[in-house]
């Protein structure tokens, strides 16, 4: 929790105003009864009607100061509160921004998303109350003790047994809760999982009729949710009865030994009755500190939630004095790469050793699970190699500048993620402040630009989280624009053109070799055919290259090569050729 | 406080924008909103009653204890007769402890009901949105749906539990006091109201403006989950642009709007409890005021002005707490608006003329179908074919000619706009969607399994399949070979989206997962895009095997795949140009011709 404090800085300022105005209107509320016992002693029963109307005046003075005491505090606090959670809100979505794949990994998704926003919401509204009440109950409390005192010393023994009662049953709860609070925080997360895998895949739901069982699975997280949530407040619920309790005796007991005083005479009857106010007035402060004790308990589960993010290592990050000389060929070298996702599991890429040259079109085929987008995904850094190293025109790009590196590299991944926005925002991810004729002249090459001119909208047609309403090829072809328009070093098409007729397919690698030149390329396909055109080609079985050469090389003298050709062409063809 | 941005001291963050703006969202139907929570609140009416009843009893309690308090003084203590002062003593010690019990209890009831008003709110949220159609979610960010479930929800519930006994509290203090008052003095008590109108009219004017707050507030906050799902589930193309900046400061600047909806939510609600105070003390004045002049003109007597003014002083918490509760509840209906705004959404409907079917053949025909996405814009035009039972039909074309929404509309994922789509001559919307589903075996386009282990994604396809069966399916599917060679074999748990596993292993689960729900009609679309030609090859046979005694939809680039169909259907631009089988369209020497001879033309070159 104190880690965190330090977002509240900025606005110290504002936290420290919030109290002082608090300040303030208690000292008018406290003011009122003087004026109030003013009013009746000397107004009311001594029928002084001036008296009565000039004190009130007073006390509507006293009271209007009250209010913009209270209304600055409020105002100061929620400032502070609110502009603490945005600061933090902020700096943790920038962290995750930086997080790898196994960083996400490690979070998952959904429960990222709930310490952004319910984690958050819990400090802020901590910060908030603590303001508020932070000075409030404390001085009603200290206040009471002391007035207890100042009446009467030997009836406050009792101070001395009550108040580390108190105490313990606060630090046993809150010691206590801490673990069920964090346990209503993970469910919260699993709640949120499920809806978002039920959003994400209501089709497949929908397929195998399966809603009566993603059902049943939200009914198992919710009544976890409920459980938890059940188990971790039932402690709140019994401490505060418990505290009255503990008060309400303590009351008793004054009763009881302010009773033998008045008897014995050390102790007028007004002074008892005094005393059991003042612990009144103790109890409710009591109270207050109390809830807000309560919401720590809470409150510091989210912050440690928070904090596990803001302190994660980042596995993938810039060398301190990253160079930062931009890239300017594309000579990719890998040497003795090795890399596995997990440490125990095997590598799924063992001894790779290939060297491209600057404009080359590299081809990769082998079969599933090979581990050919584990390769392209080790060139712009989504991964690190477990060991040996990768090379761009000399340079280990462990130490290039990241934003460096991935700026000469584009790459259209597997599975094709718009944003939602416009065609043409999506376009332009790839260059801010491409002209109109730059995103056509790419959207073209993407044999993109005639289906979105048919489209109504044009290029200002707004699609769905995800592009839901276009068509995997159409997605596709909108994700090569998108890479196409850096006019990149490094092209990776990851399989990018798997929902792409074999014409259309074509017809972009030809538009590409004119438009980039000098411009590595790396293409991951399945079908032989997109292959010959490559300069070269890497043939990957279970991790290894098992061959590296020409089309023609390759089917002359790679047994492997061979096969995948043969269980691609067909007899047929030749009968109508 | 219009829309200008406040900005109390330009602020030591320096970031504490003048030239802030925000959209303004305003509740539509706010006692209507309330309404509807009402009905909600009368599932647990029981609870709710049984909580009211504890909170009368603890206020009577809260009385009688300090009451009892006076009476001790008086007989025992002023006297100095102790006789019977213990027994008094544990007779209020029991007072206490029973109050105390009340208190746990009513806290223990209030929360059970809550909690379960959560579950149930939540519960009926979730089976509603499998109650929508797939259309409801095409254009809505996913973490806008999310924050509803859990945000909205929650915010319901932290009100209901922390206003309700509150509420009930402050109404039956403030009629008891009320009650005391009268008994003093008509003409006073009326006097002392005077300032309900303007607290009325206060709490309203407050209460208007936190409303459309909080429900901006929770708007934005909606809208925030969403870009926080959209990135991290999009992060890698955002590594691949260098786009984080851009998406950092996208983040920041809803957060901001957030941030200044919160302060002015907030300050608007936070203020109410100050100027409650203001308002209870100029009735205050009047009251002393209008007293003291009554007690001049000798209609009360001194000593019932001095009582009443005590009174009058306990009357201003109540009222306070109940402006203020009143304004939580502002809070609840904004997130009770967005909860409902889900629930009410209109629910796919199944036709009224309902036909039982128990089993089909599996003959499919397209009646003169149009269909399209948005309204103006057919993506299908008048399509019409038949298929036969057990046939295999390919779609073939160029990628968006509307392959997949033909799919898609056999699975009445979608309805069609004009037309009919007939299976065994019955037409699909007169058959519920679940069991025309039960006779169809998918396998989609964007492969998406579960965060749970593979062996449970694959028993996706038929619950009640043993593990043996799953094994059986994934050896069909070619998907057995990987799969034990991970570290946990079947056991391996997929993380989120599937990760860990490469896109045509997923495929390869994907085909599992259908193999083992034994459809009658089998819809592949771009089953094996990513998965490389020979094991594609591998499965062919499987898949032979599979398609046997089924009708079978094949969507794929590769022609390969789609030659041994029975019937081969070219869809181009959402309309079927041509027909037939492999041999006959090769003659034809039309587009399906040129689209096979130009995949294949040059491996045939190379192979001259």
């Amino acid at each position: 929790m104190k880690k965190l404090i330090r977002y509240l800085k900025p606005y110290t300022l504002f936290a420290i105003l919030a109290p002082l105005f608090m300040l303030i209107e208690v000292i008018c509320d406290l003011y009122q009864p003087t004026l109030l016992a003013h009013i009746v002693d000397n107004g009311i029963l001594k029928n002084n009607f001036q008296l009565i109307l000039h004190t009130g005046l007073v006390m509507l003075a006293v009271a209007f100061i009250g209010v913009i005491g209270g209304v600055s505090c409020t105002v100061f606090s929620s400032l502070a509160s609110q502009y603490f959670g945005r600061d933090l809100r902020n700096e943790l979505f920038k962290k995750v921004q930086q997080f790898s794949f196994s960083n996400i990994d490690k979070f998952h998704t959904s429960s990222l998303i709930t310490r952004l926003t319910n984690d958050i919401n819990q400090l802020q509204t901590l910060v908030m109350m603590s303001l508020r009440i932070m000075v409030r109950a404390p001085l009603l409390f200290v206040g009471g003790i002391i007035m207890a005192i100042y009446l009467n010393k030997n009836l406050s023994i009792i101070f001395l047994f009550s108040i580390p009662i108190l105490a313990s049953i606060f630090l046993f709860i809150m010691k206590k809760s801490f673990p069920l609070f964090s346990e209503v925080q993970k469910r919260i997360d699993y709640v949120n999982n499920v809806v978002r895998e039920n959003l994400v895949g209501i089709r497949v739901v929908r397929a195998f009729r399966r809603e009566d069982y993603e059902k049943e699975r939200f009914k198992y997280a919710n009544t976890m949710l409920m459980n938890a949530v059940i188990k971790a407040i039932m402690l709140m619920i019994i401490a505060m009865p418990l505290f009255m309790l503990v008060m309400n005796l303590s009351i008793l007991v004054v009763l009881w030994f302010g009773g033998l005083l008045v008897n014995q005479g050390n102790m007028k009857v007004g002074e008892v009755m005094a005393y059991i106010n003042y612990m009144g007035q103790i109890m409710f402060s009591l109270m207050m500190i109390g809830n807000i004790l309560m919401f720590v308990s809470r409150a510091s589960v989210s912050a440690e939630r928070v904090l596990e993010v803001l302190e994660e290592k980042i596995d993938i990050q810039n060398k301190e004095n990253a160079d930062k000389t931009p890239i300017r060929g594309g000579k990719v070298k890998f040497e003795h790469v090795y890399f596995s996702y997990f440490n125990k599991e095997e590598s799924v890429l063992k001894d790779i050793n290939f060297e491209v040259n600057s404009g080359e079109i590299i081809g990769i085929i082998g079969t599933t699970g090979s581990g050919k987008s584990t390769l392209v995904n080790l060139i712009p850094r989504l991964y690190d190699v477990t060991s040996g190293r990768i090379l761009i025109d000399g340079r280990d790009i462990r130490d290039i500048d990241l934003k460096i590196l991935r700026d000469a590299i584009s790459m259209v991944p597997q599975d094709t993620i718009l944003f939602s926005g416009t065609i043409k925002e999506n376009i332009c991810w790839g260059k801010e402040d491409a002209t109109y004729e730059e995103i056509i002249e790419s959207a073209k090459i993407a044999q993109a630009h005639e289906f979105i001119i048919r489209l109504p909208q044009g290029y200002d047609t707004v699609i769905g989280e995800r592009g839901v309403t276009l068509s995997g090829g159409q997605k596709q072809r909108i994700a090569i624009a998108r890479a196409l328009i850096k006019k990149p070093k490094i092209l990776i098409l990851d399989d990018a053109t798997s929902a792409l007729d074999f014409a259309t397919e074509q017809k972009i690698i030809h538009g590409l070799r004119g438009i980039i030149k000098n411009c590595t390329t790396f293409i991951v396909a399945q079908r032989v055919s997109t292959m010959m055109n490559a300069d070269k080609i890497i043939v990957l079985d279970k991790g290894k290259i098992v061959g590296f050469g020409s089309h023609a090389e390759l089917l002359k003298n790679n047994d492997f090569y061979r096969e995948i050709y043969k269980s691609q062409i067909d007899e047929e063809v030749m009968k109508y050729a | 406080m219009r829309r200008e941005g406040m900005r109390p001291f330009g602020g030591p963050g320096g970031r504490i924008g003048p030239r802030f703006h925000f959209e303004k969202v305003e509740i539509k139907d706010p006692w209507g909103t309330l309404r509807k929570l009402f009905v909600y609140l009368k599932k647990f009416k029981w609870g709710f009653i049984f909580v009211f009843t504890l909170t009368f009893i603890s206020s009577i309690l809260g009385i009688v204890g300090p009451y009892l308090i006076g009476r001790g003084i008086d007989t025992y203590i002023i006297p100095k007769k102790f006789d019977g002062f213990l027994n008094f003593l544990l007779i209020l010690g029991g007072v206490y402890l029973l109050s105390s019990f009340i208190g746990w209890l009513q806290g223990y009831v209030m929360l059970k009901t809550t909690q379960k008003l959560v579950f149930v709110m939540r519960r009926d949220f979730f089976n509603k949105i499998h109650s929508l159609s797939i259309k409801f979610f095409d254009l809505r960010p996913y973490g806008d749906i999310i924050s509803r479930i859990t945000n909205d929800i929650d915010n319901i519930s932290m009100v209901l539990s922390n206003s309700v006994i509150q509420f009930f509290s402050s109404i039956t203090t403030l009629i008891g006091i009320i009650i005391m008052m009268i008994r003093i003095s008509i003409p006073m008590t009326v006097v002392s109201l005077v300032t309900i109108p303007l607290t009325i009219w206060l709490t309203n004017f407050i209460s208007n403006r936190t409303r459309n707050y909080f429900y901006a507030n929770q708007t934005l906050l909606g809208k925030l989950n969403g870009l926080i799902e959209e990135d991290i589930s999009g992060i890698k193309v955002i590594k691949i642009f260098n786009r984080e900046e851009k998406e950092i400061k996208r983040f920041e600047n809803l957060n901001e709007e957030l941030t200044q909806v919160g302060v002015r939510a907030q300050i608007f609600s936070g203020s109410i409890g100050p100027l409650m105070n203001l308002l209870n003390n100029l009735s205050f004045a009047i009251i002393t005021g209008f007293g003291g002049y009554f007690a001049f003109k000798k209609f009360i007597s001194i000593g019932d002005i001095t009582v009443f003014i005590n009174y009058s002083r306990q009357f201003t918490r109540p009222i306070n707490e109940l402006a203020n509760q009143y304004n939580m509840i502002q809070s609840a209906i904004a997130s009770a608006e967005r909860v409902f705004e889900v629930l009410e959404e209109e629910e796919e409907k199944e036709s009224t003329d309902i036909v039982e079917i128990k089993d089909i053949r599996g003959e499919v025909e397209f009646k003169n179908v149009w269909f399209s996405y948005v309204k103006g814009n057919p993506v299908i035009k008048n399509v019409s074919f038949n298929v036969k039972e057990g046939e295999v039909v390919a779609l073939v074309g160029p990628t968006g000619a509307g392959k997949t929404t033909i799919a898609s509309l056999v699975a009445r994922f979608y309805d069609v706009d004009e037309g009919q789509i007939l299976i065994d001559g019955i037409d699909i919307r007169k058959i519920r969607r679940k069991d025309l589903r039960s006779f169809l075996g998918i396998v989609l386009q964007d492969t998406l399994l579960f965060s749970t282990s593979i062996k449970e994604n694959i028993r996706y396809g038929r619950l009640d399949a043993t593990d043996e069966e799953v094994i059986e399916a994934a050896k069909l599917a070619h998907a057995h070979d990987f799969i034990i060679n991970l570290p946990q074999g079947y056991d391996t748990v997929l993380s989120e989206d599937g990760g860990g596993l490469s896109q045509g292993q997923r495929q390869l689960i994907a085909i599992a997962r259908a193999i083992l729900a034994n459809p009658k009609i089998l819809i592949l679309d771009e089953a094996t895009s990513n998965v490389d030609t020979m094991t594609e090859k591998y499965i062919q046979n499987a898949m032979l095997n599979l398609m046997k005694g089924r009708t079978s939809f094949v969507i794929a680039h590769r022609l390969s795949t789609v030659r041994n169909a029975d019937m081969i259907l070219v869809v181009y631009n959402g309309e079927i140009i041509e027909r037939g089988t492999h041999e006959q369209l090769i003659i034809k020497k039309g587009f399906y011709y040129n689209l096979y001879m130009s995949q294949f033309a040059e491996e045939v070159e190379v192979k001259d």
